[in-house]
């Protein structure tokens, strides 16, 4: 009790807690001398005030998705930096040769990467992507909450600069991306690793919670008029099962890490092996998070697919009904599966049953899904444009790495492969097959919309053949090592086991996935170089379905000039087709002022987290003040909104012609 | 601000009304993921009651004519709150400023009651690090007692809006929202009070 209130200045924190060996301490350059050269630049460019006024406080979804997403992109970098590592490592860590990494730091990077592909690239791309389209898909000029958005995005952020704090001060944690206790608790991992997984997550997932209720009552309250649910586009509607389902598991997650962190530091009993704690209580409560966690990233990638795939088919969705249905069964049936993840813990036959029973079940709405897109694809006019050929990818990585889920759901047979590299390979065949490329599918498909102009066909398709190629020849192999019984997070292993040639095939396959990654990047860089020529004029690049390529891109940031009016699903294609043109009618708009407030409060949360790592208490406590004074300054502001006249609108929209005057007379 | 057409007026007052109905919505969906969180503190509870670890269970600490005064505390002020809203409802400036008084007062009675209750407890050596069962009882109900703090700050943020603003539409839209607040974290205490406390003394 004493330690908590003493004014500890500095708590734990002490010069014996910056990185001493070479790998840790490039790791650590790269991020000093990364954040320095991003600064510097912003410096040099004086940029700094038209980032505070453009950027950093903007409350535009369009911006803020952009944002989200440049954050996964580098976390995505850094997360293939940490996958990259482990590969090589397990290539040519056997017998007495360890390889390059201790078995600590080892640890510590299989536990970051976990966390960081998920929270912060999976999640980040997800809320990135939803930011940019759901408002402009259904119709409205914002989301319900425009300040809490905001505020959500900040709250990731924080999250995120958390985890890359620890590369450079103290160490992250080596209990796996779930740190499962006995190994979490305090007695077995006394450093700050696991505090900083704790707070990291903590602060980023209070910004989800936020995010799930903001969407949620954004798609159920702000729909053009007209438009009844059974009229949303696909995506919309997978985004209001993703969104239910944040609602629901997120609480679960910020009482099961709550629990934990009551644990390391006043010494509470909830999950320790003595005392009446109970460590499969967490496993348990985790669970009961993380499952439908998987639903809530690839549902809206189901939803990405149903537009790229009528898209690019010419064709009406195919059984559009039977998609929703699906998607409410899988958001159900996510809640009932959890146990799934340890059938070991020998909960019993009946209870073991029940769940592996409900798992192989929610292979049916999926399937059906599956079915749904080859129909829509049935007799289309396709175009194999690059969100076609990663949609290609996705359903035979998505198929094979659900028939070994199915497969996994037999308790029998998990017995066998639980905690093996079988699992791993099918985790991430669901998450980078389904979920990942279909993120990509819909950064290229909607790039336009956004920059106004279109991204590089030719590098995109390199880009999608390395990855697809590099991707079946890294994870097919973990099948094979999995039911060799090569396990998870093995940092050395024997010659004996004949291992070896596998995984430098795996290692391989991740060499090829660097190169579409570079691919990626050099795609990004000519289509900026070259993006006058890339402009899109007409605001329907693709021949599309749904209202957003209805406006004209770069969208506004006012979204619509008037808000559209909905009689039929896939309005704007029945609009094409009877050759019905918007009214130009313009009218005040009022929009979200910017506020900065979002900024401080996500300054003041991650100040807080720094302090309950580092057991400075004196700076948590002062930075929930902060918190609670800016909300109260916030609810002050008597005037959030500003009003855009018609004849502002007007003058924009005049000016915009101008634009596309030019950029017509120069193609 | 007389030469505004009818239909931008009334464009306006959908606009107000639209805005005023979305709060509500978040609002609940909110509340709805605060009750997924009390939930999973009381599946904690359920699965640790029984770990004791040889220290004192729920029948050897619980004193219930004690907690019985804690629960009228609270229930009481959920009903001044609901005067203060009839109040709110007539324009009453005055009036929603007393009951806001009164409802502050209980819900100190209420958290001061609590804190004494656990001081009591950590004091006789049961604190939270004694048994698995003492952590889940002091991590649920010190929960629903933090809830009781945030709540308490609000009303005294939302009696000064009252007193300086007057009961302007944001102000009772925003009054109405701690209502529901306030009343959801009674129903959260009903449960508490069955579950930890009576079944307790009953020693299921």
């Amino acid at each position: 009790m004493n330690a908590l209130f003493a004014f500890d200045l500095l708590g734990r924190l002490g010069w014996n807690q910056f990185p001493t060996n070479p790998i840790e301490m490039g790791g650590a350059a790269a991020i000093v001398l990364g954040l320095l050269f991003v600064l510097g630049v912003i410096t040099y460019l004086k940029r700094w005030k038209w980032l505070w006024k453009e950027w950093l406080t903007t409350q535009d979804p369009k911006r803020i998705g952009v944002m989200y997403i440049i954050v996964a992109l580098v976390m995505l970098l850094r997360g293939g930096g940490d996958a990259a590592l482990m590969r090589v490592q397990q290539s040519i860590s056997v017998g007495n040769n360890h390889g390059i990494l201790s078995a600590s730091h080892f640890q510590q990077i299989a536990s970051a990467h976990g966390v960081i592909m998920i929270f912060f690239v999976a999640m980040g791309l997800m809320f990135g992507i939803i930011n940019l389209v759901l408002p402009l898909q259904i119709g409205a000029r914002d989301v319900a909450f425009p300040f809490l958005n905001a505020t959500s995005f900040w709250l990731f952020f924080a999250g995120m600069a958390l985890v890359n704090a620890s590369l450079v001060v103290g160490d992250f944690s080596a209990a796996g991306w779930l740190a499962y206790p006995p190994l979490s608790e305090l007695r077995y991992s006394p450093t700050v690793g696991v505090d900083y997984w704790i707070w990291s997550l903590q602060v980023a997932g209070v910004g989800s919670l936020l995010s799930g209720i903001n969407f949620m009552v954004t798609i159920l309250k702000m729909r053009a008029p007209g438009m009844s649910l059974m009229k949303m586009p696909m995506f919309a509607w997978s985004v209001l099962g993703s969104m239910s389902l944040v609602a629901f598991a997120f609480p679960i997650l910020t009482v099961t890490l709550a629990l934990l962190a009551l644990d390391r530091t006043i010494g509470t009993h909830f999950f320790t092996g003595g005392a009446g704690g109970n460590a499969m209580m967490y496993v348990n409560l985790i669970w009961a998070w993380g499952h439908p966690e998987v639903y809530i990233l690839v549902l809206p990638a189901f939803g990405i697919w149903s537009e790229v795939v009528s898209t690019f088919s010419r064709k009406k969705l195919f059984g559009y009904t039977t998609m929703v249905w699906a998607i409410w069964t899988i958001v159900l049936l996510s809640f009932t599966v959890w146990l799934h993840h340890f059938f070991t813990m020998g909960a019993g036959a009946d209870v073991n049953g029940f769940f592996g029973i409900m798992t192989a079940v929610i292979a049916i709405p999926t399937g059906v899904k599956i079915f749904n897109w080859l129909f829509t694809m049935y007799r289309g006019r396709i175009s194999f444009k690059t969100p076609m050929m990663w949609f290609m990818a996705f359903v035979v990585i998505f198929t094979i790495g659900g028939v070994a889920g199915v497969l996994m759901s037999v308790p029998a047979i998990d017995y066998q492969v639980h905690n093996s590299l079988f699992l791993v390979a099918h985790f991430h065949m669901m998450i980078v097959g389904g979920v990942v490329f279909g993120y990509f599918a819909a950064l290229t498909y909607w790039f336009p919309k956004i920059f106004g102009f279109r991204l590089h066909e030719g590098f995109g398709r390199l880009a999608f053949w390395f990855w697809s190629v590099g991707f079946l020849t890294a994870f097919v192999p973990l099948y094979i090592l999995g039911l060799m019984g090569a396990t998870r997070r093995l940092d050395n292993y024997s010659a004996s086991l004949g291992w070896q040639p596998l995984f430098i095939v795996a290692g391989i396959g991740v060499a090829l996935i660097g190169i579409g990654v570079a691919f990626q990047v050099v795609q990004l860089v000519v289509s900026i170089w070259q993006r006058d020529q890339r402009r899109d004029l007409t605001g329907d690049p693709w021949n599309g379905r749904s209202l957003e390529w209805s406006v004209p891109s770069p969208a506004p940031f006012y979204n619509f000039i008037k808000q559209p009016v909905v009689t039929v699903r896939d309005q704007f294609w029945a609009d094409k087709q009877s050759g019905k043109k918007p009214m130009q009618e313009y009218e005040d708009i009022m929009l979200p002022k910017n506020s900065g407030l979002s900024v401080v409060i996500a300054g003041c949360a991650f100040l807080f987290a720094w302090g309950m790592v580092w057991h400075m208490y004196w700076l948590s406590l002062l930075m929930i003040f902060g918190i609670i004074i800016t909300l109260v300054v916030r609810s002050m502001n008597p005037e959030p909104e500003y009003r855009l006249t018609a004849h502002e609108v007007e003058k924009l929209e005049n000016a915009r012609k101008r634009q596309l005057k030019t950029y017509e007379a120069n193609v | 601000m007389s030469d505004v057409p009818a239909a931008a007026v009334e464009l306006e007052l959908r606009r107000e009304r639209e805005a005023t109905e979305k709060t509500f919505v978040g609002f609940w969906v909110y509340l709805m993921t605060d009750c997924v969180l009390f939930a999973s503190l009381f599946a904690v509870y359920a699965v640790l009651h029984n770990n004791t670890f040889g220290g004192p269970s729920g029948y050897d600490l619980f004193h219930l004519p004690y907690v019985l005064l804690e629960t009228f505390a609270l229930l009481t002020s959920s009903f001044t709150c609901g005067l203060a809203m009839i109040a709110a409802q007539k324009r009453d400036k005055r009036q929603v400023l007393f009951w806001l008084g009164v409802t502050f007062l209980l819900g100190l009675t209420f958290l001061g009651l609590e804190l004494s209750e656990f001081r009591h407890m950590v004091l006789e050596g049961n604190s939270w690090r004694r048994s698995g069962f003492l952590s889940s009882y002091f991590t649920l109900v010190g929960t629903h007692g933090l809830h009781i703090t945030i709540g308490l700050t609000w009303m005294a943020i939302m009696a000064v809006y009252t007193w300086k603003r007057g009961l302007t539409d944001q102000v009772r839209k925003r009054l109405t929202m701690l209502s529901l607040f306030w009343h959801f974290l009674d129903v959260i205490w009903i449960f508490i009070f069955t579950i930890v406390y009576l079944y307790g003394k009953i020693g299921v």
